[in-house]
């Protein structure tokens, strides 16, 4: 990059102020508001306009003279970002983990915080399932909250009518979202990428409907309450302690945040299982056909890999964590309704993931900390949360097309593992 | 006898892309299939390998290692990932590596199904208590030893799809090599030389000639006559579907009804 010229620069600020102007004007420079009569009445800003538009065009300005005129390009190679990325990703997963391990603690245990952060690991872990049937198999599920529900279903009705723990129901309801899982998979081995999404689309549309409708069963609209709370290994946490509780057994003070602590910790624990799980998969045989059933099918199976069995197993080990945080939604809730499996979470499950980067375990936690938390995080802002939201999603698709962490790190190696960089690797093809 | 296509007859609706074709591969040497573009090769070689299921007519695979008067594998009714596991294995005309991973990984998930078998369907390894450390470090031998052979081995750790495009074709044969423990009994290789400069061609017939001294048979689709002529123990010709010649190189080098199919029907009147 030369010197930048002046002049341009001034011209290039203008231009994004008209921008800026454009969209403000409306959204800010422009109000209704309850008058005094009760009637509407136009309240208008054009002061809050200018400075807004001021800004932009100084941001830009100094935006430019600093950087120089670049265009902005849509690049997947490995640029000096993914660089300094990479090293610093390896202090980087250690450190979240050495956080998260110790939030309670560094939280001073804050509900607030606690609970946030049993939401972020909730969806982190649901990325890091989903992970393994979008990002490593590439087959593109746009229905995984069916399986997030039918966990969650799965303990709540164990649970309410047949009274058995949660530590008994947590891996049938694994079993039982894999089951579904394959029985999703069978029907559309044969469709690819578009049809195979618009299925699951349907599929986890079906599931909430039932749910809606078989009213002897599951309640309809009306759900099921009174799902019976996780016990610490059988001591169950009451606020009134005594002989038989957690704070009782283990004297101390009964106080309500030894629940709260408890389920965070046990979120945490599910989903480093995912993690680990899926991370010693790919090292692994079924992992790397994962892999090459995403790269290339049908050199898969002209290499003898039955095809039907892999995209199976990819299916039933993503449903199966998706069932293990369906129980454990259930059982944090207390109460589960067809509300909270709407197509809406499938979306932000997948937007997790590839905004994460397909296959890269720490870019979907990074994304769900980002999506979840940051969204959290910018509740002051009331309604223009969602375009702070929606900005950021757009940088960050603009500047990193792969998501977050867009390489590939191979699973073996004879020297040194280098990252592979994302566009050679392939999305998949459903 | 390794081989034996029986009346193969592959139709696509009203069309007769192969036309009662028979033909077989002996053991332990490179037959070459060759034929003017739209002959037939192709979709030949994608009946052998359970890409397509033939319309009539039987494709019969002899294991070498069987004892005499065991039946003899039908290709033509197993599955398609069934195919390799029997000892059949084959690359592509256009090369279909698994761009994204590494040449080792490449050459590791060719041999998936030995080391599957090794891992207690996935949870042992898992848990780590299986055979699969050892059998992984086998199998990263193997990968080791066919990456030498085709002079991959210091670009073991690049992606396939960064490889050049003469070492990527080299790849496709050492990931066909590493599918079967012992070598497959037959590689099915889909025009190897396209694309290959002088040099490269040269050193492919070798690395083939190495292969069949290996004990690996070789069937073989190839527009360089070059090379086919120079390698191939038996050459069989396609036209129209139809088989026109089979024989040893010279005899069909010389068959008018060849050289017609090439050079078109005037040159023989």
């Amino acid at each position: 990059m030369g010197r930048t010229n002046p002049v341009a620069a001034v011209k290039d600020a203008a231009l994004a102020a008209l921008v800026a102007f454009g969209l403000f004007a409306m959204m800010v420079g422009l109000r209704t508001e309850i008058g005094p009569e009760g009637a509407l009445v136009l309240r208008q800003r054009w002061g809050d306009v200018a400075i807004l538009c001021g800004l932009v065009f100084l941001g830009r300005l100094l935006l430019t003279l600093w950087l120089g005129r670049r265009r902005v390009a849509a690049s997947t190679k490995p640029g000096r970002w993914t660089a300094r990325l990479q090293q610093a990703g390896r202090l980087f997963a250690p450190a979240m983990l050495a956080v998260a391990l110790t939030l309670p603690v560094l939280s001073g245990g804050d509900r607030y915080i606690l609970d946030l952060g049993i939401l972020v690991l909730t969806y982190v872990m649901l990325g890091w399932g989903l992970n393994i049937v979008v990002g490593l198999a590439g087959l593109l599920d746009l229905g995984y909250v069916a399986f997030y529900g039918i966990g969650a279903y799965s303990y709540a009705l164990l649970a309410t009518e047949f009274g058995l723990s949660f530590w008994l129901c947590l891996p049938l309801a694994g079993i039982l979202a894999a089951f579904w899982g394959v029985l999703l998979g069978f029907p559309v081995l044969r469709l690819r990428g578009d049809y195979l999404a618009i299925v699951t689309l349907a599929f986890g549309e079906i599931i909430r409907v039932v749910l809606l409708n078989w009213v002897s069963l599951t309640g309809g609209p009306n759900g099921i309450a009174g799902i019976p709370r996780p016990s610490f290994f059988g001591l169950p946490f009451s606020a009134a302690g005594g002989e038989g509780s957690f704070a009782g057994f283990f004297g101390l003070e009964p106080s309500p945040s030894h629940r709260v602590i408890f389920l965070y910790y046990l979120i945490l624990g599910l989903a480093l299982l995912t993690n680990w799980v899926t991370i010693r998969l790919r090292r692994q045989p079924l992992g790397r056909a994962w892999e090459a059933l995403r790269e290339d099918e049908i050199a898969c199976r002209a290499l003898g890999i039955n095809v039907t069995v892999t995209k199976l197993s990819a299916f039933a080990i993503g449903a199966m964590f998706g069932g293990f945080a369906g129980a454990f939604f259930a059982t944090r809730q207390a109460f589960v309704s067809p509300e909270s499996f709407t197509f809406i979470e499938s979306a932000i499950i997948l937007a997790i993931v590839v905004l994460g980067g397909l296959g890269s375990q720490v870019g979907v936690a990074v994304a769900a900390l980002v999506m979840i938390g940051g969204f959290e995080v910018f509740r002051d802002l009331g309604d223009y949360r969602m375009l702070v939201f929606g900005g950021a999603m757009v940088v960050i698709m603009v500047l990193r097309p792969r998501g977050l962490v867009g390489t590939r790190t191979p699973s073996i190696a004879l020297g040194e593992k280098r990252a592979i960089s994302g566009e050679l690797v392939g999305e998949g093809h459903g | 006898m390794l081989l034996q296509v029986q009346d193969v007859t592959m139709r696509f609706g009203g069309l007769t892309a192969v036309d009662r074709v028979t033909f077989a591969a002996a053991a332990g040497q490179i037959t070459a299939l060759i034929g003017p573009n739209g002959a037939g090769k192709t979709t030949l070689f994608n009946c052998i390998t359970g890409f397509y299921r033939p319309s009539g007519g039987a494709i019969l695979l002899h294991p070498p290692g069987a004892e005499t008067g065991a039946a003899p594998v039908a290709l033509h009714r197993l599955a398609g990932h069934r195919i390799a596991r029997a000892g059949v294995a084959r690359t592509f005309q256009n090369i279909r590596l698994f761009p994204g991973m590494t040449a080792l990984e490449n050459l590791l998930v060719a041999q998936h199904n030995a080391l599957m078998a090794t891992t207690g369907w996935g949870i042992g390894a898992v848990l780590g208590l299986s055979r699969y450390p050892a059998a992984e470090r086998a199998a990263v031998e193997k990968a080791k030893q066919w990456l030498q052979a085709t002079q991959l081995l210091d670009r073991a750790d690049d992606p396939a799809g960064a490889l050049p495009y003469g070492a990527q074709r080299r790849l496709e044969i050492a990931r066909a090599m590493c599918t079967s423990p012992d070598g497959p009994a037959l590689l099915c290789l889909d025009e190897p030389a396209a694309g290959l400069n002088p040099r490269e061609s040269e050193e492919l017939a070798k690395l083939l000639l190495q292969i069949r001294a290996g004990g690996t048979s070789i069937l073989l689709i190839e527009h360089d006559m070059g090379v086919v002529m120079r390698i191939s123990d038996r050459v069989v010709v396609l036209d129209h579907g139809q088989r026109i010649a089979d024989g040893p190189p010279a005899e069909v080098r010389a068959d008018p009804r060849v050289i017609a199919a090439y050079l078109g029907e005037e040159e023989v009147e």
